[in-house]
């Protein structure tokens, strides 16, 4: 049996012969190349004109085959690096961390795997829309939610809630625990995108890496560099850093304003003297006056004392801090946090000389006399004026006079501004939101309830005002009408009886600018004893004199100025902040910084021609 | 007669990856045998302290090319049990599925090099094309045919593609019929079974000398030592499997008992598919990006069955987003290191080869 087994069992191989061979021939290889499957992981592709050049592939490339490369035909422009990956496919291993990674989402395999090539450049490329190899244009390789190795959510913020927000004027938001700040800064790429943004070029990056390590003296040290009110920045700032974050192309971006001020609220005054409090080497020689306790005032004073210049700064009001303390209400920024920011000023020896309105107390030409520069940044301290239909009622109130009465009640320096039981404001920006808010709080302690409306000429999607502060203010209960705009305010009986309104159809034209076009057939009345109104700040320049403004430039009210802050026309002055470049915190301090540079130039190459 | 010294790889058709085995003939008989490592030395374990957390997922795979989930697997445990991760139920299931049909690409690997051998290239191209389709499977969950990359610390790195499960299962349906095929090919074919057959003998006292694990030490000793089923992982203590064991190891054997090991294997991936929940198939390692993910201070060991016995690696974390240290203990280390110097001189010139096959050797796991 065995053997006949044996003997026949060759034949048995015979039936292979009919069967398809498990080999390819060669031809076929040659003819028809293997298609890879869906996912396969080929060469790479990129969208180059959506990808932002954060950098975050050749980061994580754990062969670093991916080199990071200038293009010259792209700008730097906000948002984006002029950069784009390239791939060194002799050392890739096709591992795709890069596609998973890619804050922009351009960046994908495609189903290309053979390039056969005896021109090794060939392997040296700039990805772009398609690869060329056979299957480069087909999509292979992309991220999937699960495979992404980014972190889109934010650590959460406590918060106080809408209804118990407004009983009082206590800081809304709780601020970071350690583990949250460390969570949110490890949600960092570190691509600098947002360094080129800030106005003031902060070293975001530097300290948000400090505080994810825990090392708070190096973040206070860096952020120190470029802005010595962090505290204020950490509260209020426009973050146009989170704006362009490249962690916000596709998540919520880096909550870059809070770790901030995680950083200011948890760093002992000790490490303040330590890390800031260090002797100037080459001391500078002069005395500079500094108009306006503002955050460009502030800003130029630090950086001027820290070269070691005498700073005098002149405040009109009592306090210095400008609409930091007089505007923005406790609730988004409380007093101990700004006294923090200014204490340090007064360690290093700024003089604050408050009380004194430069054109009223002192005069701009005696500033120059005493001085051998004066840096002016004296904001906006007046709102702009709204022409109105029975606008002259005394009952018709404004947004900043308001504010800085309230504020003063909040801290215990003054009067409870008298508000009505039902109130009216007017503007959509984040002051119109600050007044609405306030009088919200004012009401809940007067009468137990409260009742504003909000009316404003944008919907609601393109407010002005930072999306937080409408969600918060809806949350505590304020009636928004947005896309209306105020005619005239309706009378009974000598007191208001409310606003009249009329449907905004759009507010720009197609050169985007201001025109609104109302529907005058929809008509409306919001209820209201009281209307306030918060449509924009005004300069006051009443320290200028005739003489000055022969010589000085003003367009538009704005001061003009260099570079460095210097006035056009008049060498010994230098500008900054609102008066020169409009509201805006952050910008202020990065005036106050240049201008402190500009003075520095200004002063020693004056003593050098002397 | 005199010795004559003869280099046995790297390059050689019966040779395991890039190692190299100079061995003193003399007539027939290899006398001496000397293993020269370091043909494929890259320094993994110096380089792991070097990468990321999560960049150590694209270089520890090369640590054993015919097998690389291992090293995924034994690198994810171990991370998650320094961290305490707890992963979601479905992960571990997928990862089941993907350990087994690399265990059995593994195995068809060792079964196909018998051919070289024995002259039989046939069993190599049966294997290699069998291999070929399911690399292509591999390459639809993971992207890639042989450097996965798939398990990562938290679970895996994506869900698999919808209709996978169907694949695989007819891919293995289709296999089983063609098993008896491959039996007859390799395992009553008298021209193979001559070289298997009492030849290339694995003693127990060997095997606890050397610390032998897997196949070589289940066929010699007769213990059915299993990481699977010692300290089951993943949820292997949910899936029913046996494990073959016998008390005399020859060529024979050990390549039989792969054959019973793939077709275990395909049972444990089908109750894998009937059991495995829907859900999430990963948590985040750490907070943050991959780029800032830490693993807290600790240290662990942790292991897993491979092909060829347990397969472990020893981490240790300072805190830091690099590991301190990582050391590996290679399946093959025993047997491939010091027991191709002590156990290979006796044989047959022409068995040198089925010896480095059979004893289950793969070099990268030495030369690490």
């Amino acid at each position: 049996m065995e053997i006949k087994k044996d003997l026949f069992s060759p034949l048995k191989a015979w039936k292979y012969a009919f069967k398809t061979p498990v080999s390819f021939p060669m031809e076929d290889i040659k003819d028809r190349p293997r298609e890879s499957q869906d996912n396969a992981r080929g060469f790479h592709i990129n969208d180059l004109s959506k990808c932002i050049g954060c950098g975050a592939c050749a980061e994580i490339c754990p062969t670093e085959a991916i080199v990071m490369v200038k293009r010259k035909d792209l700008e730097e422009k906000e948002g984006e690096h002029p950069e784009r990956p390239t791939m060194d496919y002799g050392r890739c291993c096709f591992c795709a961390m890069c596609v998973d990674i890619c804050t922009s989402g351009s960046l994908k395999m495609s189903k290309a795997y053979v390039l056969n090539t005896p021109d090794p450049q060939k392997l040296y490329v700039m990805p772009e829309e398609s690869f060329p190899a056979p299957g480069g244009d087909i999509l292979g390789y992309d991220k999937t939610p699960e495979s992404d190795l980014l972190d889109l959510k934010r650590a959460e913020m406590p918060a106080v809630a809408g209804a118990q927000a407004k009983k009082s004027f206590v800081e809304i938001l709780k601020g970071y625990s350690m583990e949250q700040a460390r969570a949110e800064a490890a949600r960092c790429i570190g691509c600098e995108i947002c360094v080129k943004t800030c106005p003031a070029n902060m070293h975001i990056p530097e300290y948000i890496d400090a505080v994810w390590q825990g090392d708070l003296a190096e973040g206070l040290a860096q952020m120190y560099k470029t802005n010595p009110l962090p505290g204020i920045c950490g509260s209020i700032c426009t973050h146009k850093c989170e704006t362009v974050c490249a962690i916000g192309k596709r998540g919520e971006p880096v909550a870059i304003r809070w770790l901030k001020r995680y950083i200011v609220d948890n760093a002992p005054e000790a490490m303040y003297e330590e890390v800031l409090m260090a002797p100037v080497s080459k001391p500078g020689q002069g005395r500079v006056a500094v108009v306006g306790g503002g955050a460009a005032g502030l800003s130029a004073s630090y950086y001027l004392r820290t070269m070691g210049y005498q700073v005098d700064l002149y405040e009109a009001k009592p306090l210095v801090g400008g609409v930091a303390r007089y505007g923005v209400p406790a609730y988004r920024l409380p007093d101990e946090r700004l006294n923090k920011d200014v204490e340090l000023l007064e360690k290093i020896g700024v003089k604050f000389l408050v009380n004194t309105k430069v054109g009223q107390d002192i005069t701009l030409d005696a500033l120059h006399d005493q001085y051998d520069a004066v840096f002016l940044a004296s904001g906006l301290p007046q709102s702009r004026a709204l022409k109105l239909e029975n606008g002259d009622h005394p009952d018709v109130r404004y947004a900043m006079p308001f504010l800085a009465a309230a504020r003063d009640y909040q801290r215990g320096a003054g009067e409870m501004p008298d508000v009505a039981e039902k109130a009216v404001v007017i503007g959509g920006g984040n002051v119109a939101f600050d007044v609405a808010r306030t009088i919200l709080r004012l009401q809940q302690k007067k009468y137990g309830h409260s009742h504003v409306s909000l009316v404003s000429l944008e919907t609601r999607d393109i407010l002005p005002a930072d999306l937080e502060e409408i969600e918060e203010g809806e949350a505590e209960g304020l009636h928004c009408h947005c896309g209306f705009g105020p005619q005239g305010i309706e009378l009974f009986q000598g007191k208001i009886r409310g606003l009249n309104t009329v449907k905004c159809l759009s507010v720009f034209d197609e050169q985007r600018n201001f025109c609104p076009v109302f529907d005058p057939e929809q008509k409306g009345m919001i209820e209201g004893s009281q209307v306030y109104v918060a449509v924009g700040q005004m300069n006051e320049h009443t320290y200028f004199t005739p003489e000055h403004l022969e010589r000085i430039a003003l367009k538009g009210g704005k001061v003009q100025v260099d570079d460095w802050g210097q006035v056009k026309g008049a060498p010994w002055l230098f500008a900054g902040g609102d008066i020169v470049h409009g509201p805006d915190m952050i910008h202020g301090i990065a005036d106050g910084h240049k201008a402190a540079r500009g003075i520095d130039v200004y002063l020693q190459s004056r003593s050098e021609t002397a | 007669m005199s010795e004559v010294k003869l280099f046995f790889g790297p390059q050689h058709p019966g040779m395991h990856g890039n190692a190299s085995v100079h061995l003193y003939v003399e007539g027939d008989t290899v006398k001496k045998a000397r293993l020269v490592p370091g043909m494929l030395h890259r320094g993994f374990e110096k380089s792991m302290e070097n990468h990321t957390w999560m960049g150590n997922v694209a270089l520890i795979p090369r640590v054993c090319v015919a097998e690389p989930d291992i090293n995924e697997m034994v690198f994810a445990q171990g991370v998650e049990a320094i961290a305490e991760i707890d992963i979601p139920e479905r992960a571990h299931y997928i990862r089941m599925i993907i350990m087994e049909m690399t265990r059995i690409l593994a195995h068809m690997m060792s079964l196909g090099a018998i051919s070289s051998p024995t002259g039989l290239y046939t069993v190599n191209h049966w294997m290699q094309a069998d291999r070929n389709d399911m690399m292509d499977i591999f390459e639809e969950i993971t992207g890639h045919r042989v450097y996965h990359m798939y398990i990562v610390p938290g679970g895996v790195r994506r869900e698999l593609p919808p209709g996978i499960e169907k694949r695989i299962l007819d891919y293995f349906t289709e296999f089983e019929r063609r098993i008896p095929e491959y039996q007859a090919l390799v395992f009553e074919n008298p021209t193979i079974l001559a070289r298997l057959k009492d030849n290339i003998l694995l003693p127990a006292e060997v095997v606890w000398e050397l610390g032998v694990t897997g196949i070589g030490m289940r066929s010699a000793v007769g213990k059915p030592y299993d990481v699977r089923k010692v300290t089951p992982y993943a949820r292997y203590d949910q899936v029913e499997f046996e494990v073959p064991v016998a008390t005399y190891s020859d060529a024979y054997t050990r390549s039989i008992f792969k054959v019973i090991e793939i077709k275990e294997s395909i049972r444990i991936i089908r109750q894998a598919f009937d059991m495995m929940p829907d859900g999430k198939v990963n948590v985040k390692m750490a907070a943050g990006n991959a780029l800032k993910w830490t693993v807290p201070k600790g240290q662990t060991y942790s292991a897993v069955e491979s092909a060829r016995g347990e397969f472990g690696y020893y981490i240790v974390s300072d805190g830091k987003t690099q590991p301190y240290r990582i050391a590996v203990r290679g399946a093959s280390f025993p047997q491939g290191f010091l027991g191709v110097e002590r156990y290979m001189p006796g044989v047959r010139l022409d068995d040198a080869p089925l010896w480095y096959d059979t004893m289950g050797v793969c070099t990268p796991e030495i030369d690490r």
